[in-house]
């Protein structure tokens, strides 16, 4: 991911009225990405904050009951916020060594010839809309899972962690790849020159030295198995109890969301309380964001590459 | 390239209307009518072809919620709005009024292996609150009871909790599904599973139990010797007009409710 | 040899993985084309929704998704050329660029169901657009505004420098220049951002859940006020809301099939022009 700014090496000011107008347009028009994002978050914390006016934030963020539309209503998301990690946690169990050891493949072992297939084939397959990915654990990973183990249901958190996993894969793949590319060739000549073989090498030089690309990919990967919402929607299961295992049916928070939407009229408790819980949601993803953009900029310090 | 910017511009200013057409009918709500509104819908459309109908399901809150919200012009219900929906109805200045459609009854049914053929109202009430947990319990095989139960938004949800739990929650590791049809996918793979479907969803996949010792059917939900019923509703703001009194009318009428009876309810005769 | 033999062993790991990857990223295709195949005929594509959905075809779900594309990529494009045509050719020093740099990249972190509420609040109940094609095109726009930008910013940068210093010499002004010079050499690299949002906005669901997406229409959408069906939202609503469900599995197989090809064609597009690009650039 390089972001190197074009820079014009003479000043032209555009002395004319017209250019003038021009830069001001697109200087205006540039700040729409800071405004939709400052609207995301001004929209989710007036919506989200007067839940806590309920329900104090303590017992919100650790309550153990969700049960939003009962009287008196409860709204303690804790069960919610596990369920997240949970089939968080169970799609970087597969996408981990998926990922990465498909890019330490295509670094290491793939041929000219197969790089050039199996690079675009990985990317093509990282477009794969997550709608497809959970019709498909409905109708074939659900009756599969549910006669392998013996379940009383497919769904579950390993249906969801199992088809997440998969749908991380490319990304961290394509991101890992790009990473252990970035390692420069004198890295391993030098480990060449003092009789290491090629997989001592990768091990001991490579991959280290990649570490923290490799771990952005991976944290990129998380946040996208933590922000996905259709997937879950249809494999995880539902159950808004606490998830004791992966075996058990789980509601991560974007399911709730998705699944309680509609049937929160607007200004409801109901209604503030979801909204809350997307708050909950960015700011998770927006904390995963900026851990591996700064593992990834001192990764590219370290490797003497430009910040 | 200035002149195919400008053409597309025009044919993209001729597609932005913005009228709302006074024949658009929108309408959402609960899964269990969802048939009857989805069937009706396609009749009417077929004898009225500048009608425009949308459907779509959510559950009954969804709908009522839509109806104050003003995004809908048709709520469809399984179950009479709450005090609640109507305090903020009122608050709107949305006055629900409601329609009868169809009668229906809420079945209670079992994977087709299930050796159980009815319960009694204690017992499901103990089933599906927690208390009994295996199917040995209450007359059949030493197996763990998997309970099936629809998700918040359902009216399905809130009449069976009426009319069967008597208001008390529904056990925390119950499965909540989004509609009557993915209840019965589920039962119908699900050799320990215990679901609540809509009369209108009991296909041959799933075992039906008798409740209370009553079978349920037409006949018995219309007689109300089927205890578990209950009246399908479409709710409108206020009195509808226009395109909307005609459909609620349409569905009202004698071929509106042969297609509701077609479609597994019972019908208002 | 130890290590040698250790070597092959890790060696034969790291292919295992690959293949696995390649394995069951191939079985959900083979599934999907192989029953959906079944599913497709010119009727199916062409027809609309019959007898509650079993039978007849898809095509104003396929008509909606590409409504809902079109709205989307009118809406992001000219806001995220503009954005990268600022960063690149405009190029402002300093605390500026860095808020927007960031801004883009956390703004493409968002997941997905954040932008549906956002939309729901915002275009559907705020704005009183309600359920409609234009809050669904704006909600699926802002999701892909940072792809839009860094693909074109990709394309800006990628031409060389020394076009815009020759125009420059020549006495053309900043804008005359990226009108004239920079954006249509940069035209190749602008299409492909263009084309992997195509496949992007289509393949979204969550945006469209509360803001545009209706289970069923009879015909087409007559405005942007409309409510649409959309391909992803009616492979979702036939299998959660379904009311018949063997033939609307079936049916959705064929959904599935169609959007996977659509967007399987369209992101393979998209790259393919992305490396005549970069081996032309090379």
């Amino acid at each position: 991911m390089q972001e190197k700014p074009c820079r014009v090496l003479y000043n032209h000011p555009g002395k004319t009225m017209k250019e003038k107008i021009i830069r001001w347009v697109f200087t205006v028009l540039a700040f729409a990405s800071l405004v939709f994002l400052l609207g995301i978050v001004i929209v989710l914390f007036k919506e989200g904050l007067p839940i806590f006016k309920i329900v104090s934030p303590l017992n919100f963020l650790f309550g153990k009951s969700w049960y939003p539309t009962y009287s008196p209503a409860e709204f303690g998301i804790l069960p919610l916020i596990l369920s997240s990690f949970l089939v968080t946690l169970g799609a970087l169990i597969v996408c981990m060594p998926l990922g990465v050891g498909s890019a330490l493949y295509l670094n290491e072992l793939a041929g000219n010839r197969q790089k050039a297939i199996l690079k675009p084939v990985i990317e093509l397959l990282a477009s794969i809309p997550s709608v497809v990915y959970g019709f498909f654990g409905v109708v074939v990973v659900t009756p599969y899972l549910q006669k392998t183990f013996n379940l009383p249901v497919g769904m579950c958190a390993l249906n969801a962690s199992l088809i997440l996993g998969i749908m991380a894969t490319p990304t961290v793949c394509s991101i890992a790849e790009d990473a252990l590319n970035y390692v420069p060739h004198s890295f391993r000549e030098a480990s060449f020159a003092v009789g290491a073989n090629r997989w001592q090498t990768l091990t001991q030089v490579v991959i280290p030295a990649a570490g923290s690309g490799i771990s952005t990919a991976i944290i990129l990967g998380m946040s996208r198995a933590i922000g996905e919402t259709m997937t879950v929607l249809m494999v995880a299961g539902g159950s808004s109890a606490m998830p004791r295992s992966f075996f058990d049916p789980v509601r991560p928070m974007t399911a709730a969301i998705a699944a309680e939407m509609g049937e929160a009229p607007m200004g409801s408790d109901h209604y503030h309380a979801l909204f809350a819980i997307a708050l909950i949601l960015f700011i998770i993803t927006f904390i995963f964001n900026v851990v591996a953009e700064i593992i990834s900029r001192r990764f590219r310090i370290k490797l003497g590459l430009s910040g | 390239m200035k002149k195919t910017i400008l053409l597309f511009v025009a044919a993209t200013l001729l597609f932005v209307q913005g009228v709302k057409a006074s024949d658009r009918i929108v309408m959402e709500g609960s899964t269990t009518v969802l048939p009857i509104a989805q069937k009706t819908a396609e009749v009417y459309m077929d004898g009225n072809p500048q009608a425009q109908i949308s459907v779509r399901g959510g559950g009954s809150s969804v709908g009522i919620t839509s109806l104050i919200d003003g995004t809908c012009d048709i709520a469809d219900a399984s179950r009479s709005i709450k005090d609640t929906e109507l305090e903020k109805a009122a608050s709107r200045g949305v006055s629900p009024k409601a329609h009868v459609v169809a009668m229906d009854g809420i079945v209670l049914i079992v994977n087709p292996s299930n050796t159980v053929n009815g319960l009694t109202k204690q017992q499901a009430k103990d089933i599906f609150t927690g208390k009994v947990s295996n199917w040995s319990e209450v007359g059949g095989r030493n197996e763990k009871i998997v309970s099936i139960s629809r998700d918040s938004s359902s009216g399905t949800f809130e009449a069976f909790g009426a009319l069967v739990l008597g208001g008390a929650k529904v056990r925390p590791d119950a499965l909540l599904q989004a509609s009557n049809q993915a209840v019965v996918s589920i039962v119908s793979q699900t050799p320990g599973a215990i679901g609540y479907v809509g009369l209108g969803y009991v296909t041959g996949a799933v075992k039906s139990l008798e409740f209370e010792g009553v079978k349920a059917s037409k006949e018995t939900v219309l007689t109300g010797k089927y205890k578990v019923g209950r009246p399908l509703f479409m709710y409108t703001n206020g009195d509808p007009k226009g395109a909307t009194k005609n459909f609620i009318d349409f569905v009202k009428s004698a071929e509106g409710q042969k297609i509701a009876e077609q479609e597994g309810f019972v019908g208002l005769k | 040899m130890k290590t040698k033999h250790i070597q092959n062993l890790g060696f034969l790991c790291l292919f295992l993985c690959m293949a696995a990857t390649l394995f069951f990223l191939g079985l959900i295709i083979y599934f999907i084309t192989s029953r959906g195949m079944r599913v497709i005929s010119w009727e199916f594509l062409t027809q609309v929704p019959r007898m509650s959905m079993t039978q007849g075809g898809v095509a104003p779900a396929i008509v909606g998704t590409l409504y809902l594309v079109l709205g989307a990529i009118l809406f992001a494009l000219p806001l995220g050329l503009a954005c990268a045509i600022y960063l690149c050719e405009y190029s402002p020093k300093g605390f500026v660029v860095n808020i927007i740099r960031i801004s883009i990249n956390n703004l493409a972190g968002v997941p997905s169901v954040v932008f549906g509420l956002f939309g729901l609040a915002v275009f559907v109940k705020f704005f009183h657009f309600g359920v409609s094609i234009l809050s669904g095109s704006l909600t699926l726009g802002i999701l892909v505004l940072p792809l839009i930008i860094s693909s074109a910013q990709e394309a800006l940068i990628a031409v060389p420098q020394s076009i815009r210093e020759a125009s420059f010499s020549l006495g053309a002004t900043r804008w005359g220049t990226i009108k004239n010079i920079v954006l249509p050499n940069a035209l190749p690299g602008i299409l492909t951002g263009v084309i992997l949002s195509i496949g992007r906005v289509a393949g979204e669901t969550a945006p469209i859940l509360f803001t545009a997406a209706a289970f069923y229409i009879r015909g087409y959408p007559k405005s942007v006020f409309s409510e649409v069906m959309a391909l992803p939202y009616h492979i979702y609503a036939l299998m959660t809301e379904g009311t018949h469900r063997d033939e609307q599995t079936a049916i959705a197989y064929g959904c599935s099939l169609i959007l996977l090809f659509l967007v399987l064609f369209v992101s393979g597009l998209a790259i393919y022009i992305r490396q005549k690009q970069r081996s032309q650039h090379v």
